[in-house]
C-alpha cells in the first residue's frame, strides 16, 4: 500500500508522461479496430484498464505491429517530435479512406530541461483517458457504417527533420474527400496534450 | 422588387395585347439569360395565382471557397441560367473560372507579409507548421482480418430473420399481440422508463407530460396527470407493491407521489438537480436515479424524505431495481457502469457499491433480478454493446454472456417459466424470450416498427406489455400458464401450508 501511495504522489515527469500517452495510443487503437470491426469479434479479449473493461487484440501479427507503432511513439513524444497520430480506415476494394481518427498532440516542451515532476494525479489522468475511451467507444452510435471490409493505417506526423527509421515510410495525409467531423474529449498530463477527433465520409444521401 | 411583379402581373391581366406565346425570346431576355438572371417567362407571367419560377436565389455567386468541398448549403435547384447548350448553370462556379483565368496573367507576387500571414493561418487551422510536418507510416501492414470475415457491423445491421428452429417449442407462444393500445406521443428517449404494471392490474404510461392509467381488467383509461408547464415531461414511473400508490419522476427533478384512488397528489418531493430517470421501491423506500448519476433514497413516510444519496454513477442513472428481497440494489448509467449497492450503510456511513461491473460497453439499462435464484441478476447494454450478461451478485462473477446483436433496452424475468424476455431496437424491434440457463433462444415476438423502448409484466406473469417508438403498446400473452399446470402449481403452495398447518397441531 505504501508503494502505491508514494507512485501517486510522484508526479508526471516528461518521460512517465510519454508512457501514458504512449498506453492510451495502444488501447484506444485497440478499441478502435474492435468497435468499427475492423477484425472479427472474436480475436479480442478483455483487459482491465483505466477502471473499464476494454477490449485488445489477440492476434500475434497484429499485436507485433501496434506495439512496434507504441514504442516509436514512446520515443517520439519523450523528444517531444511527434505531432499527431492519425488512425486511418480504408476500404480494401478500392483504398478508398472512409474513416480518420485524428489524435492531435501538444508537448511541452519546457519540460526536458525540467528536473522536477510536474503536479497532476494519475487518478486524474485516468479519469480524463477514460472518458475518452467511452467516447470512442459511443461513436458507433452516429458513426456511417462501414459496408465494405476494411484495412486500417496508422499515420504519425512528426517534425521535419526527423530521420526516417526503419521500416517507416513517408506518406500522404490521406484525407477524406467529403467528411464530417466530431470533436471528441481531450486528455493532459501537464506535458502531453491530446485532443482527439474522428472525420467520416459523409453518406451520399441526405 | 416584388412590387413591380405584382404590378406586371395586373398589367398583364388588364392589358388586351398580350405578349405573343411562344414567340423567340426577345433580345433582352436572351441577354438577361446569359448573364444568369432568371426572367419570368411570357407563359407564367398571364397566371398571377400560379407561383411564377421567379426564384430569390437570382444571380447567385457561387459560395463555395475553391478547393473546399464537404459544403452543406444545399443549392435549391432553380432554372436560372439556362439555355439550349447549358440548361443549368447553377453548378458552374463562373466567378471563380474567371478569377482563375484572369490570375494567370499576373505574376504571383507574395509580399514577405502575405507569406507570413498564411504561414499563420497554416498554424492556426493545422494547430502546428504543416510545412514543418512529416507524415510517417509504418510499411509492412499487419494481414488483414481473414477472407470470409464480415465485418460484424454490417452483419448486425442487415440481420435477416433467423430461420425458425428446428425443435418444437415446449409451449404455444402467439406470434402476434394479444391487444395493441394506442400511446401518441410517447417520448422516444432511451434513458427513459415510461411503463409501470401495478399488481392491482393498472397499467402506467407517460405521454409526454400527461400520465395515463389503464385498467386491464376493464379496459378503461384515466388521465392522471398533466404536468404544468408545456416544456416539462414526465421521465418515469413506478407502482408501489401494493398498488394504491404510482410515482413519477419528471423532467424537473421532481419526484412526485400519486394517489390512485382519490387521484390526488400527495408528495411532491424535490432533492435532484436533474431530471429522474428511473425509480425503483423498496418497500417505503423509494429510490430514484437522475441524470447528474445521483441516486437518492426517498422515505415517503416521513418529512424529511431525502434519507440517503448514492454517488456512483457519472452520467445518468438510465436503470434502476431492488432486488426481490430487498438486500441490493442494482443500478445501471450511461457510463457503461453497473453498480450493486447494499441495503444499509457501510462502516462509514456512506454508501458504497459491493460491485461495480464494467464490462458492458453501452449503457446499460436493462436490469432485472431473477425471482427463483437470488443475487442473480441480469443486465443489457446499450447500441455500443448489445450484449445481455448474467452475474451472481455475490461472487461478483458474470455467470454468462450473450450476444443480443441489438440495442437492449429492457429485460424481464418470467415467474411462471424458467426464462427471461428482451426488448430490442434496431434492425428488428423485436422482444426475445430466451431459457435459463441455457440462454437458447426460445422465440422472437415481432411487431414493433420502431425501437422498444420500455416493458413491464402482468401481476399473473402472463402477459409481457412493450412500449415503443411508433407510439404503441403491445401485450404479449408469452407467459401463460397452462391451466393444468397453474392448478397444480396452487396445489402446491397450499400444499406447503397445509404440511405447515400440521406441523403446528
Amino acid at each position: 500500500m505504501a508503494k502505491q501511495l508514494s507512485r501517486d504522489q510522484q508526479g508526471i515527469t516528461l518521460r512517465g508522461s510519454a508512457e501514458i500517452v504512449a498506453e492510451f495510443f495502444s488501447y484506444g487503437i485497440n478499441s478502435i479496430l474492435y468497435q468499427r470491426g475492423i477484425y472479427p469479434p472474436e480475436t479480442f479479449t478483455r483487459v482491465q484498464k483505466y477502471g473499464l473493461t476494454l477490449l485488445v487484440t489477440t492476434d500475434p501479427e497484429l499485436k507485433n505491429y501496434l506495439n512496434n507503432v507504441v514504442e516509436q511513439m514512446k520515443e517520439w513524444l519523450y523528444k517531444c517530435i511527434v505531432q499527431r497520430l492519425v488512425v486511418v480506415i480504408s476500404s480494401t476494394e478500392n483504398n478508398e479512406v472512409l474513416e480518420r481518427w485524428q489524435f492531435d498532440i501538444e508537448c511541452d516542451k519546457t519540460a526536458k530541461n525540467e528536473s522536477a515532476p510536474r503536479e497532476k494525479s494519475q487518478k486524474a489522468i485516468q479519469d480524463e483517458i477514460r472518458s475518452v475511451i467511452r467516447q470512442i467507444t459511443a461513436t458507433v452510435t452516429f458513426l456511417p457504417l462501414l459496408e465494405t471490409a476494411c484495412a486500417f493505417d496508422l499515420l504519425i506526423y512528426t517534425d521535419k527533420d526527423l530521420a526516417v527509421p526503419e521500416k517507416w515510410e513517408e506518406s500522404g495525409p490521406q484525407f477524406i474527400a467529403n467528411s464530417e467531423e466530431v470533436r471528441l474529449r481531450s486528455f493532459t498530463t501537464t506535458v502531453h496534450k491530446v485532443n482527439s477527433m474522428v472525420a467520416y465520409k459523409k453518406d451520399s444521401f441526405p | 422588387m416584388a412590387q413591380f411583379v405584382f404590378e406586371a402581373d395586373l398589367h398583364g391581366l388588364l392589358k388586351l395585347d398580350t405578349p405573343i406565346p411562344n414567340a423567340p425570346p426577345a433580345r433582352w431576355q436572351r441577354k438577361a439569360k446569359e448573364s444568369g438572371v432568371p426572367v419570368p417567362s411570357p407563359a407564367t407571367a398571364l397566371s398571377p395565382m400560379k407561383p411564377a419560377n421567379r426564384s430569390h436565389s437570382s444571380s447567385k455567386t457561387p459560395s463555395r471557397t475553391p478547393g473546399k468541398s464537404g459544403s452543406k448549403i444545399q443549392n435549391t435547384p432553380t432554372k436560372a441560367g439556362g439555355d439550349r447548350y447549358i440548361p443549368n448553370r447553377s453548378t458552374m462556379q463562373l466567378e471563380m473560372a474567371n478569377f482563375l483565368l484572369t490570375k494567370e496573367n499576373d505574376p504571383a507576387e507574395e509580399s514577405p507579409t502575405k507569406k507570413e500571414q498564411q504561414k499563420a493561418w497554416a498554424v492556426n487551422l493545422n494547430g502546428f507548421d504543416i510545412e514543418e510536418a512529416k507524415i510517417l507510416r509504418l510499411s509492412g501492414k499487419p494481414q488483414n482480418a481473414p477472407e470470409g470475415y464480415q465485418n460484424n457491423l454490417k452483419v448486425l445491421y442487415s440481420q435477416k430473420l433467423t430461420p425458425g428452429s428446428s425443435r418444437k417449442n415446449g409451449r404455444y407462444i402467439p406470434s402476434m399481440p394479444d391487444r395493441i393500445l394506442d400511446a401518441p406521443e410517447i417520448r422516444n428517449d432511451y434513458y427513459l422508463n415510461l411503463i409501470d404494471w401495478s399488481s392491482q392490474n393498472f397499467v402506467a404510461v407517460a405521454l409526454d407530460n400527461s400520465v395515463y392509467l389503464w385498467n386491464h381488467t376493464s379496459g378503461e383509461i384515466i388521465q392522471l396527470l398533466q404536468m404544468d408547464h408545456p416544456d416539462d415531461y414526465v421521465s418515469s414511473v413506478s407502482w408501489i407493491k401494493e398498488g394504491n400508490y404510482l410515482a413519477v419522476g419528471t423532467s424537473n427533478a421532481e419526484v412526485q407521489l400519486w394517489d390512485i384512488q382519490q387521484q390526488k397528489r400527495l408528495r411532491n418531493m424535490t432533492s435532484h438537480s436533474s431530471r429522474v430517470g428511473s425509480l425503483s421501491w423498496n418497500s417505503y423506500i423509494l429510490s430514484s436515479g437522475a441524470r447528474t448519476g445521483h441516486i437518492h433514497h426517498h422515505d415517503v413516510r416521513v418529512a424529511e424524505h431525502h434519507v440517503a444519496t448514492l454517488a456512483g454513477h457519472t452520467q445518468e442513472v438510465c436503470g434502476l431495481k431492488w432486488s426481490l428481497d430487498g438486500r441490493y440494489l442494482a443500478s445501471g448509467g450511461n457510463d457503461n457502469l453497473v453498480n450493486i449497492w447494499p441495503c444499509t450503510q457501510g462502516d462509514s456511513g456512506d454508501f458504497a457499491p459491493v460491485q461495480t461491473f464494467t464490462q458492458h460497453q453501452g449503457a446499460v439499462k436493462a436490469v432485472a433480478w431473477c425471482p427463483w435464484q437470488s443475487n442473480v441478476l441480469a443486465t443489457g447494454g446499450g447500441t455500443s454493446d448489445r450484449h445481455i450478461r448474467i452475474w451472481n451478485v455475490c461472487s461478483g462473477a458474470c455467470l454468462s454472456a450473450v450476444d443480443a446483436h441489438s440495442q437492449v433496452c429492457s429485460i424481464l424475468w418470467s415467474t411462471n417459466y424458467k426464462e427471461f424476455i428482451s426488448g430490442h431496437g434496431f434492425a428488428q424491434n423485436q422482444l426475445v424470450i430466451w431459457k435459463y440457463p441455457t440462454m437458447a433462444k426460445v422465440t422472437e415476438l415481432r411487431g414493433h416498427t420502431a425501437r422498444v423502448l420500455n416493458l413491464t409484466m402482468s401481476p399473473d406473469g402472463a402477459t409481457v406489455a412493450s412500449a415503443a417508438a411508433d407510439e404503441t403498446l403491445r401485450l404479449w400473452r408469452c407467459f401463460e400458464m397452462d391451466p393444468v399446470k397453474k392448478k397444480e402449481k396452487e396445489k402446491a403452495n397450499s400444499a406447503k401450508s397445509s404440511i405447515i398447518h400440521q406441523g403446528i397441531r
